[in-house]
């Protein structure tokens, strides 16, 4: 899902990648490798930190790279709970749940709009980008 | 079924708790016990938002849990108490005789507290109300994900940060 109103900036504005163990740098390493654009993407892990502290460090990179897109993995998960609560406060920025590589490299390649645009885009693009191969039953 | 785990975690509801715990519980509801997560509807949306649509989520302060408690003892579905901190918890157990055993899941660095396991770090005071649980029956262990073994709080309260 994506929340969060519609941004003015374009849509170079820096984005950040939150979630659990190495999903962050794991999707970001994924991204670059294809692109061959290194530094598009700030990363972070919920790692060994309490919901304060995820939300702490959030805020800190967040105000340290302009972030104007956060992207993270689990709707329910601790870093998408410290996002929505960044943008209690920050409406500027749009929030992605369940992100997926294929989002990350919509968002990247989204040359044109606003932030949250390219946000909704790269949602989008991450649900398309999801297909079962396969007949009922297996093989 | 009803209250299958007491945990005390930090994060509250989050990928630990509605995946690695929901999942081969077949997790049917969350009791969310927090003083101040009670008091608001914003951060109740909050919990709420991402938990699958068939899981439900009760939203108590600690008097209104100990009330309800014999309640979602008696659901036929099995179900997960959270509370944030030993503290709540110690109270909730006080109140209400049913909670007999404490899972610690995750309680994370702050000043004042002394690393023990990889998820737990826990305040000389932490340490004396766990204590104080355990001379009360109670069993408590410390276990983050359902395929970790659960460790003694005898063995917690000797550990010196272990991964």
């Amino acid at each position: 899902m994506s929340s969060g109103g519609p941004a003015a900036e374009a849509t170079s504005a820096a984005a950040l990648v939150a979630g659990h163990g190495e999903f962050a740098t794991g999707l970001v390493s994924a991204a670059e490798e294809i692109t061959g654009q290194p530094g598009f993407f700030a990363t972070m892990t919920n790692r060994d930190l309490g919901a304060d502290d995820i939300e702490v460090q959030m805020r800190a990179l967040v105000a340290a790279r302009g972030v104007r897109v956060i992207f993270t993995d689990l709707p329910a998960g601790s870093c998408t709970i410290a996002a929505r609560r960044i943008l209690r406060d920050r409406p500027e920025i749009t929030l992605v749940t369940g992100a997926n590589l294929a989002a990350l490299l919509h968002f990247m390649s989204h040359g044109a709009g606003t932030a949250y645009e390219a946000a909704v885009g790269a949602a989008e693009r991450a649900r398309s980008s999801v297909l079962v191969v396969g007949v009922p039953g297996g093989r | 079924m009803g209250v299958d785990l007491f945990r005390v975690d930090d994060r509250l509801i989050h990928g630990q708790v509605v995946v690695g715990w929901g999942q081969p519980m077949r997790l049917g509801f969350i009791a969310l016990v927090d003083d101040e997560v009670a008091a608001s509807e914003w951060e109740q949306e909050l919990y709420r938002m991402g938990v699958p649509p068939e899981m439900h989520v009760y939203f108590e302060d600690v008097d209104g849990a100990a009330r309800a408690l014999p309640g979602w003892q008696r659901d036929p579905r099995p179900g997960i108490l959270l509370t944030p901190d030993i503290e709540t918890m110690a109270r909730l157990v006080v109140a209400s005789p049913a909670v007999r055993t404490v899972n610690l899941g995750g309680i994370h660095h702050r000043a004042g507290r002394v690393h023990r396991l990889r998820y737990i770090y826990l305040t000389p005071g932490e340490e004396a109300a766990l204590r104080s649980l355990a001379a009360r029956g109670v069993q408590v262990t410390a276990q983050d994900v359902p395929s970790a073994r659960p460790m003694p709080l005898d063995d917690v309260l000797r550990a010196q940060g272990e991964r």
